[in-house]
């Protein structure tokens, strides 16, 4: 059930429609072709062979055997891909192949290229690589001892540290001095994976002097720009083209091994080269979300404003750089965006361990965070007698404020998107008996990161129409990797041209075909693309219009362009009009955030966004005080979205994003022992089946952004954050406990019932948050306000 | 993907030939009828049978009859899902059915048998790894090592009965005929099993479960609890089949069979004894439940904690009796 909240009328005729996606019938009838499915002539397999120990040196590789074996092409090492990259400048610390020494168990070592994968595998048996192990590094906690080997990599540190940062906005001692109430709590979120239902799969090819690969990521453009890095070519040279995607989620944000492995391996042995990852090994890639362990102190006024937080972060990174230092940044940079927080101090730091690299995955560095302040919140509303919701209510940002880590806020429906869940849950009527709970939560979400990944002042996206004998083409290099950016793009560009979205011919996701457009991450497509892409459409329409009115002699503003007709023309005789007039019907568009989105002291990167969506959630569930076992009974969701571009698109990212959230809330964990990912299969990685999903209902709300493409907001990421933290305060509304850890298992329940029942503090979580050498706080000066408006 | 390995896959014509295959083949064949359990073991090499026989197209394995007595037999081959849509079995032995309707997903149901769940493999989440995973740890005795990485002092293999359906049909005092080089052989299904997860089943390499026998149910009724993660696709964390004998209110006879919780599943009938002539009451079936409960020895090696497992085997005891009672 979705109930749209229309904030204005709207004569928009195809934007906010509940329309099908563009690529829907390709996908339902199995049409699609993924990375996968494409099969060229005298194709290659290659598998990688992956590192048995979780730190090691790497002593000698010798491949031989595997060369001399019939049916193998080549097989390289990291001697054959010599240079380093990273997706941030700051963390170029990847080889391709390792040939120095491994960081974790799945660390890609060697690549073989064979007739089938079979051979492949057999092949990677027969390298033989000596090792000596190192001590490995588990645990969050003993990566800050001095390490009793060697840190796992020479640069940053000291030790396994790889970021620290510490800011402090407005004065925080004074805040607390000022406060009549303060709390301090710890809080642990568990790592966890994407589990995309498409393996990582790419092919590449080498002709003539061009390179070409295809793979399933979710940044062509990043993954462009890295293998012009590792093999030294001009980026003209090199096509990168994102096939169509089965899923994402953050999972296929960095440049991989298995990438730059068929690149490498199709240059040695001419022929096309294809590796699609099995489910075990997508578990090694991972990029997923950090494990974090949190410390949180703020301090409230006798009527419940907030007056000073410090909120600090540990970030267990896993083996490699990754969006690291951006991830640990953003564990503080939002709290901002919800609450009104007039002091706030933030202290960061990200350790390296011998795990799979942690990276981005939907909410990217923010759930954690979410989770801990929100569960905080409703400690401190319990503390001081105060209703949870009116808590929040009092201290919530309002539009068009700069928050005080210098965040520009513009429309923000968190008033409404909270009244929306409570009203419709009866959330504050709710019946209180033991075994029953409703919890209540919100957050907030970029769109779109203000920054790029490597600084540049080009447009973050852009966007080419072209109209040729009627037929629209629209050209941008965003990914459609499943959240429907190609149909929000084409319901932009219809909307323009007065025709239906299945008008419009994407061609996105391809380095040669189309402009470049950053990526699909940080939920910035349909802000910052569509905004290219309205620009374009605008122009396109206009060079129609001008054609149409000079024929029917009328002014511009006389000529309509709606349902196919250009005036009384049809679209493609208006587009053959045009032609026949300027020639080639191209428009261009593009899109950068205005500057003084964010402030200017170091660090300030990270949390900048030309708008801000809201969302707060209800979950209702019972809880079995005896075994600790739950069920969801249901989840109230309410989205600011600014507008809706495609309404059952923006409902089903809020839906799957609810999907996500309650699964990572109760049993999404990347587990490890003894060195080893626990459990990497899909049958023992526990995620929710249909059974566990519950009824949800969703509001949109519509703020319309003034900035956003017809007022449009992100809708990717925002929806799962609330989730967590929901289910979480629930639990202790129904049990009286408090699970201060996700995901939150019947065991941890049961185990917090137990302390409770032996008199203790009927609480499951962490119990000491380590010392930590951060780094002096910088006191980050007042936003200057004359510098912008607000 | 994760590759099936190269094998031989033979058609015998009849139970005799597959039989003869077997012995002729000796450890280095395995048989497979709905391929739910052995291939994908095959895949992370697990189980490297060089001759896979087949035997899901022997009609002789697939019938659904009567057994003259008041009991039924179920051939190997018969798919759990249609034992679930049987209505004769269904109201006679509601426990068998239901575990067998709990087994994993509607997609394994239809594919997976009867005979199979009764011999699926012990699960261990330090053996159910692919080739390498296992080879970076360090391998463990039930799979090309030599001691068990879950219990490092246990001289046996500590890897856990899985089959929902064993349990049930144990409760019930069903039979199962094995077929051999020397013909066939009947023995309580209780007897199939011994406590090691590596040699976890009783039948003979070169012997073929051909059917199982569930006698009369009588005034038997039955149930199975499972506890599980998720409401689809698990393997049991704990299981509980019950079966009562009621007299009135008054309970007449109960068995209680456990499984998850060890190598094998456990019959824990005689925990039962302080229900009999009484009616059940909260009270005895929690002490019921606690004393059946307490051979269980769940170790670290399934999903949740082994503490957390062992406090829901008296819980899935308690209701697996109340469940039975119900029925009855």
């Amino acid at each position: 059930m979705t109930n749209v909240v229309n904030e204005t009328s709207s004569d928009l005729r195809v934007v906010g429609k509940s329309l099908p996606r563009v690529d829907a019938v390709g996908k339902l009838k199995g049409l699609t072709a993924y990375t996968d499915d494409m099969e060229l002539p005298n194709t290659l397999y290659c598998k990688l062979l992956r590192s048995h120990h979780p730190h090691a040196r790497v002593l000698s590789i010798d491949t031989s055997a595997a060369l001399a074996m019939e049916g193998v092409a080549a097989v390289i090492t990291g001697d054959d891909l010599p240079i380093k990259y990273g997706i941030m400048p700051t963390s170029q610390d990847e080889h391709a192949l390792e040939n120095e020494k491994v960081r974790f168990v799945g660390d890609p070592v060697a690549a073989v290229a064979a007739v089938d994968e079979e051979t492949a595998l057999a092949a990677c048996k027969l390298i033989k690589i000596e090792y000596e192990p190192l001590e490995a590094i588990e645990s969050i906690e003993h990566a800050l001892l001095p390490p009793s080997d060697e840190p796992i990599h020479d640069y940053a540190g000291p030790g396994n540290i790889h970021r620290m940062g510490a800011l402090e906005f407005g004065d925080v001692d004074q805040g607390f001095e000022n406060s009549s109430h303060i709390r301090e709590d710890i809080f642990f979120y568990e790592g966890n994976t994407h589990l995309p239902m498409e393996q990582h799969s790419a092919i590449a090819t080498f002709v003539g002097d061009k390179l070409t690969l295809w793979s399933s990521t979710q940044n062509p453009h990043y993954v462009h720009r890295a293998l012009a890095r590792v093999f030294d070519m001009p980026m003209g040279h090199i096509r990168v083209v994102a096939a169509p995607h089965g899923g994402g989620f953050g999972g296929k944000s960095d440049p991989f091994s298995h990438e730059m492995a068929v690149c490498k391996l199709a240059m040695v042995t001419g022929r096309p080269v294809k590796c699609t990852l099995t489910r075990e090994e997508v578990f090694y890639v991972h990029r997923g979300r950090h494990p974090v362990l949190m410390w949180v102190r703020t301090g409230v006024s006798e009527d419940g404003k907030i007056m000073a937080m410090h909120f600090r972060t540990a970030l267990d990174g896993g083996a490699y750089g990754s969006y690291g230092p951006a991830s640990m940044l953003y564990t503080g940079a939002l709290q901002t965006t919800t609450y009104n927080i007039p002091a706030y101090r933030f202290e960061g730091v990200r350790v390296f361990t011998n795990k799979a690299p942690c990276g981005p995955k939907r909410g990217h560095g923010t759930p954690q965070p979410r989770f801990a302040l929100e569960l905080h919140l409703d400690k401190i509303a319990q503390e001081i007698g105060l209703d949870p919701v009116e808590l929040r209510r009092r201290n919530y940002v309002k539009p068009y404020t700069r928050t005080v880590n210098h965040l520009r806020i513009t429309s923000c429906g968190i008033e409404e998107v909270t009244d929306r869940v409570i009203e419709a849950s009866g959330f504050l009527n709710r019946k209180r008996r033991l075994g029953h709970g409703m919890g209540f939560a919100i957050s907030s979400y970029m769109c779109g990161a203000g920054l790029p990944i490597y600084w540049n002042k080009l447009p973050h996206s852009e966007c080419i129409i072209q109209v040729n004998r009627g037929g629209v083409s629209l050209y941008c290099g965003a990914t459609d990797i499943g959240q429907g950016s190609d149909t929000v793009l084409a319901t932009v560009a219809a909307e323009q041209l007065g025709l239906w979205p299945t008008d419009i011919r994407v061609v996105s996701g391809d380095t040669d075909l189309a402009p470049v457009d950053l990526g699909s991450y940080s939920s910035r497509v349909t802000f910052m693309a569509g905004n290219a892409a309205l620009q374009a459409a605008r122009e396109m329409r206009d060079i129609l219009v001008d054609a149409v009115a000079e024929k029917m002699e009328c002014s511009p503003q006389e000529v309509m362009v709606a349902d196919g007709k250009v005036g009384e023309l049809t679209f493609e005789e208006a587009a053959t009009l045009a032609q026949e007039k300027v020639g080639v019907l191209s428009t261009r568009g593009s899109y950068a955030p205005p500057p003084n989105i964010g402030g200017r002291y170091k660090a300030s990167g990270v949390g900048p966004s030309p708008a801000y969506s809201y969302s707060a959630a209800v979950a209702d569930l019972d809880a079995d005080p005896y075994s600790g076992e739950i069920q969801l009974n249901k989840v109230w969701i309410a989205h600011d979205i600014g507008r809706s571009i495609n309404s059952l698109a923006v409902k089903g990212q809020v839906e799957g994003g609810v999907y996500m959230g309650l699964s990572e809330a109760m049993m999404e964990a990347q587990l490890y022992r003894h060195g080893l990912h626990k459990q990497p299969s899909m049958l023992d990685y526990k995620s929710f089946t249909f059974f566990e999903m519950p009824e949800v209902e969703t509001f949109l709300v519509e703020t319309v952004d003034l900035e956003g493409p017809y007022g449009a907001k992100e809708v990717g990421q925002g929806p799962l954050l609330p989730v967590i933290p929901a289910v979480a305060s629930a639990v202790h509304d129904a049990l009286d406990v408090w699970v201060d850890e996700v995901p939150i298992t019947p065991d941890k329940i049961m185990r917090a019932l137990d302390a409770k029942a032996k008199g203790r503090e009927g609480r499951y979580g962490p119990k000491n948050f380590p010392k930590i050498s951060y780094p002096s706080i910088v006191k980050v000066p007042p936003f200057d306000a004359s510098s912008s408006p607000f | 993907m994760l590759r099936l390995p190269r094998f031989s896959y033979l058609r015998p014509e009849s139970v005799a030939e597959a039989v003869q295959i077997l012995s002729d083949y000796g450890a280095r064949a395995r048989v497979v009828a709905g391929g739910t359990d052995l291939l994908p073991k095959m895949k992370r090499g697990q189980i490297e049978p060089e001759v896979v026989v087949g035997l899901g197209h022997l009609d002789d394995l697939r019938h659904i009859r009567p057994t003259g007595d008041g009991g039924f037999e179920i051939g190997a081959c018969v798919t759990l899902t249609e034992v679930v849509s049987n209505p004769l079995l269904r109201s006679a032995y509601p426990g068998y059915v239901r575990a067998a309707g709990l087994v994993s997903s509607p997609a394994l149901r239809n594919s997976g048998t009867i005979g199979g769940n009764l011999c699926v493999d012990t699960r261990c989440n330090y053996y159910d790894q692919s080739y390498e995973w296992r080879k970076a740890l360090g391998f463990c005795m039930k799979k090309d090592g030599d001691i068990c990485r879950v219990a490092p002092a246990s001289a046996t293999c500590r890897a856990i009965a899985s089959s929902d359906t064993a349990p049930a049909a144990i409760s019930m005092n069903a039979t199962v005929v094995l077929a051999g080089p020397n013909g066939e052989r009947e023995v309580p299904v209780a007897s199939l099993y011994q406590d090691d997860g590596q040699f976890y089943i009783t039948k003979a390499a070169d012997e073929i479960l051909v059917s199982l026998r569930l006698p009369e149910p009588g005034k038997w009724k039955s149930s199975y609890v499972k506890v599980r993660s998720r409401g689809s696709i698990d393997f049991p964390l704990v299981g509980a089949a019950a079966a009562v004998h009621m007299n009135g209110s008054l309970v007449e006879a109960c068995r209680i069979v456990i499984t998850a919780v060890g190598p094998q599943p456990l019959d824990v009938s005689q925990a039962a004894e302080p229900l009999l002539g009484k009616a059940i009451d909260a009270a005895i079936l929690e002490e019921v439940a606690s004393e059946a409960a307490k051979p269980a020895r769940p170790l670290d090696n399934a999903d949740l904690s082994y503490v957390w497992r062992k406090r829901m085997m008296r819980r899935a005891i308690e209701q697996a009796i109340r469940e039975a009672v119900e029925v009855a």
